[in-house]
């Protein structure tokens, strides 16, 4: 809220610390004068609308077309993971690999495309934004399937799929016609958080989208780091076209919906079976769910390579000379950001934790009115409100302060770890906590030595989701920051137009590789705890 | 010592499902029969202080004399048996009996393993809870139960969920033991041969005597 009002100011001239102390529309006249200005309009809505639209339509056809199966379990294994990467790593995977000196030209050279030399072409960075859509598409679509999954005991997704095959209907129009309705409006608020994202992303558009004119968010964020200070009543006149933009896509999805909605329960009722379509569309799904293991896995195998590569000749598939250097060479900076970076992300997440098992428990007694704020950080696009807390915290003199980075990541900790934390705690069988009592332990210890011990995998879970959380914030820590705290994200994201390889591999590698370690521990630690508790393994 | 309730009455949206006035002796199994859905589970919540906010009741409880109606749960001294074992799946068998034993117990691993011994447990103190049978774990569940020393104890329908030969042996080992201790026990069940079994007398939820 404060951010927002923070961005209103200078959005009108009004920004005394910068000598704005009139109330004008001088900066919306500076914004529209930008010739580049239809075109990033153009291109945020575009790539927004496209990259949800895909991941939504990939996610709900690979659940139609598997759910039951075991290559569905298969699946979703394979993508669950994804969860825990950082969208620029993910990012960086994928512009490598498709890039003109990639895997994927190499691989097919010089035998399919007779280059021999990487090929003069803007693949990554292409003016329709088709690669950005790409990047978003990997990370959302792991995303919005592990929503789902959490939505379909509720649908009831099983059952109704088997009456639905049992009336002779195909799977995935049974899916569809029974099951989707009811998924759907479970789901409705991580897609609506996937569309404002994918609006308003700027590290993975410094990354994958393009340059001339490049979507509205990175040249809001190129106006705020601009040394002209003058150029930051632009900047927030533009957040608040981009959060204008966002709101409008938010209510034409919703129109959207009820149209779909409309039509789609005529189409359910008009009784067609749709078997023949399983011929084709069970493919389609495993094919989409299969390309994005492999575009990921591939990624970061690429990355990863290129961090140890010395000469690298196209199209050779593996490096001439492998080296060290390109590591030894960062060693102190990357010792150094990463031990920064994993102190602003424990600090986080530890906060995080104890507020939301405060919150939780304290919803035992009460219901907390307003619980649902938390999740509005979630859905305002992030460079609608940050310049306007970054003001802030310049006035407060807080800015460039691991303290202040540290409390904006919790903004975006939070909701997700109370997100993860929610569910389990809820599900836990409440007479546990009366046999306890009744045994006479007092309600501390009821929580301390009974239910904490019997939710700490849920608990250990919901702090790596935050610890990877911090790790992937890229705008806030730079905005905050101030240049003064960085974390590997935003050392990675900033060497992306620099087209060095071997360094982004280095940084890219540490991370991804921070917050898997940190799933990998959370995930080893209550199963080496635990070894000899059958009851307390996963149902 | 006696657990005695004195116009207990528990409604739900105006309507009356449980009134009951009524002592159990020490050493006496009363029983509260009736359907499910009729309001025993409701009852024993609301003993132990855990009564749904859908649910008021008035009136009041006494414990040996001493009024408990308004004590939090964990100073009551009420145990109480659900159909389930709750047992604890953190800890082993030997911590499960080590939470119920309160903290200022002499001898604690004396009486843990005494408790062992009395349910046919012995030696399997460190064992996982998961990895026992149905059999043992309701054992265990009640040995947990009566090391908090508690002066009443409540029975949910504890035997309803174990096989045929075993609901009668354990009917006998919970019986006996609260006999032995001098325990006023409330059992609520709608099963015929639990009323048998306990030999006391049997009451619907509104204070009728049924015949069993």
């Amino acid at each position: 809220m404060a951010g927002l009002a923070g961005v209103i100011g200078p959005a009108f001239g009004y920004m005394p610390a910068l000598g704005g102390t009139e109330v004008t529309l001088a900066p919306w006249r500076a914004l529209l004068a930008w010739p580049g200005l239809s075109g990033a309009i153009w291109l945020s809505v575009f790539s927004g609308l496209l990259a949800t639209c895909i991941s939504l339509g990939l996610t709900l056809l690979i659940v139609a077309a598997w759910q039951g199966t075991r290559s569905f379990t298969w699946i979703t294994r394979a993508l669950a993971p994804l969860l825990s990467l950082p969208h620029a790593a993910a990012a960086f995977g994928l512009a490598f690999l498709i890039a003109p000196s990639g895997w994927v030209a190499r691989g097919l050279s010089p035998w399919a495309t007779g280059w021999d030399r990487p090929p003069d072409l803007l693949i990554v960075n292409d003016p329709w934004g088709l690669a950005l859509v790409a990047g978003l598409v990997v990370k959302e679509v792991p995303f919005l399937l592990l929503m789902t999954l959490a939505a379909l005991p509720q649908a009831d997704s099983l059952r109704s799929q088997m009456v639905a095959r049992a009336l002779g209907y195909g799977r995935v129009t049974g899916w569809l016609k029974a099951v989707a309705p009811r998924v759907y409006a479970q789901i409705r608020l991580p897609v609506y958080a996937v569309l404002a994202y994918s609006m308003s992303v700027v590290d993975v558009a410094l990354i994958l989208g393009p340059t001339r004119p490049p979507t509205l968010a990175v040249q809001i964020l190129d106006w705020m780091t601009h040394p002209d200070l003058g150029l930051r009543f632009q900047a927030a006149a533009g957040a608040l076209l981009q959060l204008a933009l966002v709101m409008g896509a938010l209510a034409l999805w919703r129109l959207a919906e009820v149209l779909v909605a409309r039509r789609g329960v005529a189409w359910a009722a008009s009784g067609g079976r749709g078997v023949a379509l399983d011929t084709a569309l069970r493919p389609l799904g495993a094919m989409g769910a299969l390309g994005i293991g492999l575009a990921v896995g591939l990624g970061l195998a690429g990355l990863l390579v290129w961090s140890f590569a010395g000469l690298w000749r196209f199209p050779a598939l593996l490096p001439d000379i492998w080296t060290l250097r390109n590591w030894g060479g960062q060693s102190d900076n990357l010792r150094r950001i990463a031990a920064e970076t994993g102190i602003i992300a424990l600090g986080a997440t530890f906060i995080a934790l104890c507020l939301s098992i405060a919150a939780l428990q304290a919803q035992n007694t009460a219901r907390i009115s307003g619980i649902g704020l938390i999740y509005l950080p979630l859905i305002v696009p992030q460079i609608a409100f940050l310049p306007g807390l970054a003001t802030f915290a310049l006035v407060l003199g807080a800015d460039g302060t691991r303290l202040a980075v540290m409390a904006v990541h919790l903004v975006f900790v939070l909701p997700y770890v109370y997100l993860s934390l929610a569910d389990p705690w809820r599900a836990w069988d409440a007479r546990a906590g009366l046999a306890a009592a009744s045994l006479g332990a007092r309600p501390a210890r009821v929580l301390w030595a009974v239910r904490l011990p019997m939710l700490g995998r849920a608990i250990l879970i919901a702090a790596a989701v935050g610890f990877a959380t911090s790790v992937a914030q890229y705008l806030p820590t730079l905005l905050i920051g101030a240049g003064r705290v960085s974390t590997v994200t935003t050392e990675a994201v900033a060497l992306a137009s620099s087209g060095n390889r071997r360094l982004i591999g280095v940084w890219a590698v540490v991370q991804m590789a921070l917050p898997m370690a940190v799933f990998a521990l959370c995930l080893a630690v209550p199963a080496l705890l635990f070894r000899n508790r059958r009851g307390m393994q996963i149902a | 010592m006696s657990l005695r309730l004195d116009t207990l009455r528990i409604s739900h949206q105006g309507a009356v499902m449980v009134a009951l006035n009524l002592d159990v002796a020490a050493g006496e199994v009363l029983t509260i029969m009736g359907p499910s859905g009729c309001g025993k589970s409701t009852l024993l919540a609301a003993l132990i202080g855990a009564l749904p906010p859908a649910f008021t009741a008035t009136g009041k409880v006494f414990l040996e004399g001493r009024e408990i109606t308004h004590l939090p749960t964990h100073a009551r001294k009420l145990g109480i048996l659900f159909q389930d074992d709750i047992l604890f799946p953190h800890l082993s068998v030997a911590g499960n009996l080590g939470f119920g034993l309160p903290k200022a117990a002499p001898n604690r691993d004396a009486a843990i393993a005494q408790a062992l011994v009395e349910a046919g447990l012995d030696g399997m103190g460190p064992r996982d809870p998961a990895t026992l049978s149905g059999g043992q774990r309701a054992r265990v569940g009640l040995m947990r139960t009566l090391l908090s020393a508690p002066r009443a104890l409540l029975l949910d329908e504890p035997f309803a969920k174990l096989d045929a030969d075993l609901r009668v042996q354990m009917r006998e080992f919970v019986f006996s033991a609260a006999r032995t201790r001098g325990l006023p026990v409330i059992l609520v069940t709608h099963d015929r041969e639990d009323a048998r079994a306990a030999g006391g007398r049997v009451l619907g939820v509104t204070g009728t005597a049924l015949e069993v």
